[in-house]
């Protein structure tokens, strides 16, 4: 670096941002450097005489500051382990270690920029056409492109951070802290409104923050106004990255160490003022260093105290760049020429190696300059209408695009909506926020209209039809100036230039749609936002078409790049744990992920566990099966409807199995439902189908049939639920509970109601999931744990023991009891699953009916059956195939486990109906490749399929 | 996200609402034939316009509901209760087997 570096920083100006009394020392490239607090990285680097900041993205030219704010594409760095930082927006902080982004070897001498010697430019499509074939290649040229892509890097052993999420319900958003902003969000803030101002940047003033002593009252006074007025929260540093319907809004807050906020608002209504973004101009030379836009020159100088050059050429077409030059002078800047385009000058190109050294103008003059400044236009940031349905139009006479249909709770004002003197603009700002706040007002009335209580005396809001005006700002004038009669960078990140865009419609894609994709022009970091007219304004031109026809492209969230972690937040799905959770967790469970439930898979030897239900007594936590009380005169007409078996003759005390299908005849959901009185009952479903039954009854109680007489709550976390299974439960059961539990006395599906342990109203049902003698216990929730330590403690003589879901899934397998959505999938209908025997046809209606009476007379396609591996020491996976002698698919095995009761292997499978015969032997495609022989037996039942041992 | 005027508790975001599509009338079970029924389950009308449709309040009120939506821009011009329940109304538009060709439908 030079000597003359340090001599950059100007003397205090008006209105700076920085803070003299506080250096700041960071490292860039590994070198110290010392700016102020109040400084950007780019400032800093700047005022030390830091020219060339990285290299571009294709070419790997050395690329200067051009605009000097968030959008400046060439300043995008790597700080600390944090890639992407935008150099024009991030402030400096104490010891910060700023890296340019993957330059190899060093900044100055960038090995890849071998690029830009092969090919004056590399053709678009350069790389689709050169590297797609041979295809067996790609995978080593793909290794060689990777390090010609400059991307930062992340440090992977970054701890994790959960972002958090806020919810914000103002009645006014405005979008954009510039002056129009800030008196859009004071006017509607006056007029009754709670606002949400949002600002890019880490002040509120926009571009008066960098226009010079000339606006520094009126912007402090504003800046007060904003800051001051009741009703208004100012986010600053914050973007609006997102509008979706009804003016759903994403507001990313960023914090100066990188991190991101989301805020979710609601606004009634949204004042898009994003103000205008200074476009580049086209021409040779122009991503030069030293080539900047007045955008960036006015902030290097107002706003950061730094000369940006010693000796300028400004071309300027209108009063900002006017202005500037004078900002320019003040700056101890030698304005070399002034290059004016409204009296028919241009500059043609910019030459110099590696930075700016000469300027040739269209006078033929060439001029020795390190700094060209431009200041031929705006670009109107349209994302936030876009995304609000508008499809802005272009205005030749201003050279942009302007807002055309807004919905009704939308609205735009500063320089997006036209042009015209501070007072004009600041006009329209004012009755664009009184309107904003109008049409919020109405927006509550209605809202509140549809809400059926207000709070004691409160007085419902009324409408408020007085529209306020809101006058017409002028458009234009301003030049149509995209490009000299050289051909330059379009888009600076992507490296696209004029001549690429020209290239692609000769090819063919003539659309700006299609133009943008194959060139990437505006698909960069930027999408857009600084080069989009550009862009558009050659496409034009390059079909010898008006801009107005050619069209722009479809802006979509986000405006701004967003961190992955701020939109992921943190997952607020509950985690449920049984009331007994904490008896599993001190006898070591094994934790299984069961849906939402965390379960016991086994308490450490699920085959002991096995054996212990099938020679003495075992107890299992049966909480999440879903249980729903269901109360009312028409409660069998209901159950009639949901299951496809029979339900009117259930007799008071007695429990019923009972399947149900969806009406494409495929087996949903199973259980038992039992009559506890007269017009009660308690209905069970599978863990993972309780809540869908339970929205499925309501369905029908709200929509189909309202004139039903049922009630129905959802118990399932109202009980805990034990299992006590086993030949010994009855033995265990009898010692804690005062129902009769003799077989005669309470017989096989039946339930009771009764007191365990102490604990009243515990609902006791005789079924058998394990074909075992067992005894479901349903226990208000609170006393589960009591009872289930009682359990244990009852029956320690009789070796009662704990089993887990691992055990339960053995115990059913061996009893050959299916489990939905296991040994079913989305199109197995009942005859399929084996629940054949449950179906009635001969109901009037249930759920499914018309396709299993067409399932039973065409014959089920495929059927459920037992397997047992003819090696008995083979368990095949769950899933593996069955295959026919072609290695045609006839099944597949749907559960398979070790039976510890029989010692050999045991599965179920589905397989076509015609392979299913008992005692067939099928052929098992393992995944490993092996392939293993299966007899197919009789019945589903491995273990006891007469069915004794339950009914015992 | 759009807002969705719930019947019982007004405006809502949609993220509280389950969606279960447009409305369709359940053929008689005892007299369907194959292809009217599979039309009930598989088909839909799915039209670029005013759409009568089924939702339920699944993180509010659980009270299912019509609402008449154009899907083109998402505006609801009504929302009711089910046109079976007794504050509802029955003026439904549903597709039925007859207007689509399902002889056309490949499979
Ligand atoms: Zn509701």
């Amino acid at each position: 670096m030079s000597r003359q570096a340090t001599h950059m920083r100007l003397p205090v100006q008006p209105g700076e941002r920085i803070d003299r009394s506080r250096p700041v020392s960071f490292r860039f490239n590994n070198r110290p450097y010392t700016g102020y607090a109040g400084d950007t990285i780019a400032s800093a680097l700047a005022a030390n005489g830091v020219k060339v900041f990285t290299r571009s993205f294709k070419y790997h030219r050395p690329r200067g500051i051009l605009t000097a704010g968030w959008l400046d594409p060439n300043l995008m760095v790597q700080v600390g382990d944090e890639p992407n930082v935008r150099a024009g927006h991030r402030e400096i902080s104490e010891g910060a270690d700023v890296h340019s982004q993957d330059i190899w070897p060093s900044l100055r001498f960038d090995a890849k920029s071998v690029n830009s010697a092969i090919g004056r430019f590399l053709a678009p499509g350069f790389y689709y056409k050169t590297f797609i074939k041979p295809q067996p290649l790609w995978p080593a040229y793909e290794s060689v492109l990777k390090r010609f892509v400059h991307s930062g890097s992340i440090d992977l052993s970054t701890p994790r951070v959960e972002h958090d999420k806020t919810y914000a319900h103002p009645d006014v958003v405005v979008a954009g802290g510039g002056p129009a902003g800030m008196a859009s969000a004071t006017a509607a803030a006056r007029s009754g409104a709670r606002v949400l101002l949002v600002e890019d940047e880490p002040e509120l003033g926009g571009h008066w923050l960098w226009s010079g002593p000339a606006k520094q009252e009126d912007l402090v006074r504003l800046r007060e106004d904003a800051l001051t007025t009741p009703g208004i929260e100012v986010l600053t540093n914050s973007v609006v990255i997102a509008r979706y319907d009804d003016n759903w809004l994403g507001v990313i807050v960023r914090s100066q160490d990188g991190s991101e906020r989301l805020v979710k608002v609601r606004a009634k209504t949204l004042v898009a003022a994003p103000g205008l973004v200074e476009r580049p101009y086209v021409f040779e030379g122009n991503d030069l260093p030293g080539v900047m836009l007045m955008t960036g020159a006015r902030r290097l100088v107002n706003r950061y105290a730094v000369r940006p050059g010693t000796r300028a050429v400004v071309l300027t077409a209108n009063a900002h760049g006017d202005a500037g030059v004078e900002d320019l002078r003040r700056a101890g800047v030698a304005i070399e020429a002034v290059v004016d385009p409204r009296k028919g000058d241009r500059v043609v190109r910019a030459l110099g190696r590696g930075r700016l050294e000469r300027v040739e103008l269209s006078t033929g003059q060439v001029v020795e300059a390190d700094l060209l400044v431009t200041a031929v236009g705006w670009t109107a940031p349209t994302s936030l209408l876009n995304m609000a349905g508008d499809r802005p139009v272009y205005c030749p006479e201003a050279a942009r695009f302007f807002p055309s249909q807004l919905p009704d709770d939308v609205l735009a004002t500063g320089g997006i909506a036209g042009d015209g003197d501070d007072r004009e603009l600041l006009e329209h700002a004012t009755a664009t926020g009184r309107e904003a706040a109008r049409r919020a007002h109405n927006r509550l009335v209605a809202l509140a209209s549809r809400v059926p209580t207000l709070p004691d005396g409160a007085e419902p809001p009324t409408r408020d039809d007085s529209e306020i005006e809101i006058p017409d700002l002028p458009r234009g004038p301003h030049l149509e100036l995209f490009r000299s009669s050289t051909h330059g960078f379009v888009d600076f990140s992507e490296d696209v230039s004029s001549k690429d865009l020209h290239s692609a419609v000769r090819e063919g894609y003539d659309s700006a749609e299609l133009a943008k994709r194959y060139t990437t022009a505006t698909m960069g970091p930027l999408q857009g936002k600084l080069e989009t007219i550009n862009a558009v304004a050659v496409i034009a031109e390059a079909n010898s078409a008006t801009i107005a026809e050619t069209g722009t492209t479809v802006w979509r969230p986000p405006y701004a790049p967003t961190t992955l972690g701020a939109l992921a937040g943190r997952a607020l799905d509950p985690t449920r744990y049984s009331p007994l959770q904490p008896w599993h967790e001190a006898h070591g469970a094994r934790p299984l992920v069961a849906g939402a439930w965390i379960r016991p898979e086994h308490y450490g030897d699920p085959e002991a566990e096995v054996r212990a239900v099938r020679r003495g007594v075992g107890i299992i936590d049966v909480t999440p099966i879903g249980k729903l009380h269901l109360q009312g005169r028409d409660v069998p007409a209901l159950l009639e409807q949901m299951y496809v078996n029979r339900w009117q003759r259930l007799g008071v005390g007695r429990v019923r199995y009972g399947a149900m299908c969806a009406d494409d005849g495929v087996v949903i959901d199973d259980g038992v439902t039992g009559r506890l009185d007269e017009e009660r009952y308690l209905m069970s479903t599978t863990s993972g189908g309780a809540a869908a039954v339970w929205e499925w009854v309501e369905e029908l109680l709200q929509t189909s049939h309202p004139e039903w007489d049922v009630t129905c709550t959802p118990v399932t976390t109202s009980y805990a639920s034990i299992n006590v299974a086993g030949p010994r439960s009855r033995e265990l059961l009898a010692r804690l509970a005062d129902v009769d539990l003799s077989p005669d006395g309470f017989g096989y599906m039946n339930v009771r109601t009764g007191t365990v342990a102490g604990v009243p109203d515990v609902v006791l049902w005789r079924i058998g999931f394990t074909g075992e003698l067992s005894f479901e216990l349903h226990i208000p929730a609170g006393y589960g744990l009591h009872v289930w330590e009682e359990l244990m403690r009852a029956g320690s003589d009789l070796g009662v023991r704990a089993f887990g879901v691992e055990a339960q899934r053995v115990l059913r397998l061996e009893k050959g009891h299916l489990i939905v959505g296991q040994d079913t999938d989305g199109l197995t209908q009942a005859f399929s699953a084996g629940l054949g025997w449950a179906v009635k046809l001969d109901k009037p209606d249930f759920s499914g009916a018309p396709e299993l009476r067409w399932q039973k007379a065409s014959g089920a396609v495929s059927s459920l059956v037992s397997l047992q591996p003819v090696d008995p020491a083979v368990v095949p996976p769950e899933a593996s195939q069955i295959i026919g002698p072609r290695s045609e698919i006839l099944g597949r095995v749907t559960s398979s486990r070790h039976s510890p009761t029989l010692g050999r292997s045991i599965c179920l499978a589905q397989v076509l109906t015609e392979h299913a015969a008992p005692d067939s032997t099928l052929r098992v495609l393992q995944p490993d490749g092996s392939v293993v022989e299966a007899r197919v037996c009789p019945e589903l039942a491995h273990v006891d399929p007469e069915g004794e041992r339950a009914r015992a | 996200m759009m807002h969705l005027d719930c019947p019982w508790c007004g405006y809502r975001n949609v993220s509280e609402f389950g969606y279960l599509g447009e409305l369709r009338e359940r053929p008689d079970p005892a007299t369907t034939t194959r292809e009217e029924w599979r039309a009930y389950l598989y088909l839909r009308r799915n039209p670029a316009g005013r759409l009568e449709e089924g939702w339920y309040h699944r993180a509010g009120c659980r009270r299912y509901f019509e609402a008449v939506r154009d899907t083109t821009d998402n505006t609801v011009s009504e929302t009711r209760p089910p046109t079976r329940h007794p504050d509802g109304h029955d003026e439904g538009e549903h597709a039925t087997a007859g207007d689509l060709d399902v002889t056309s439908v490949s499979v």
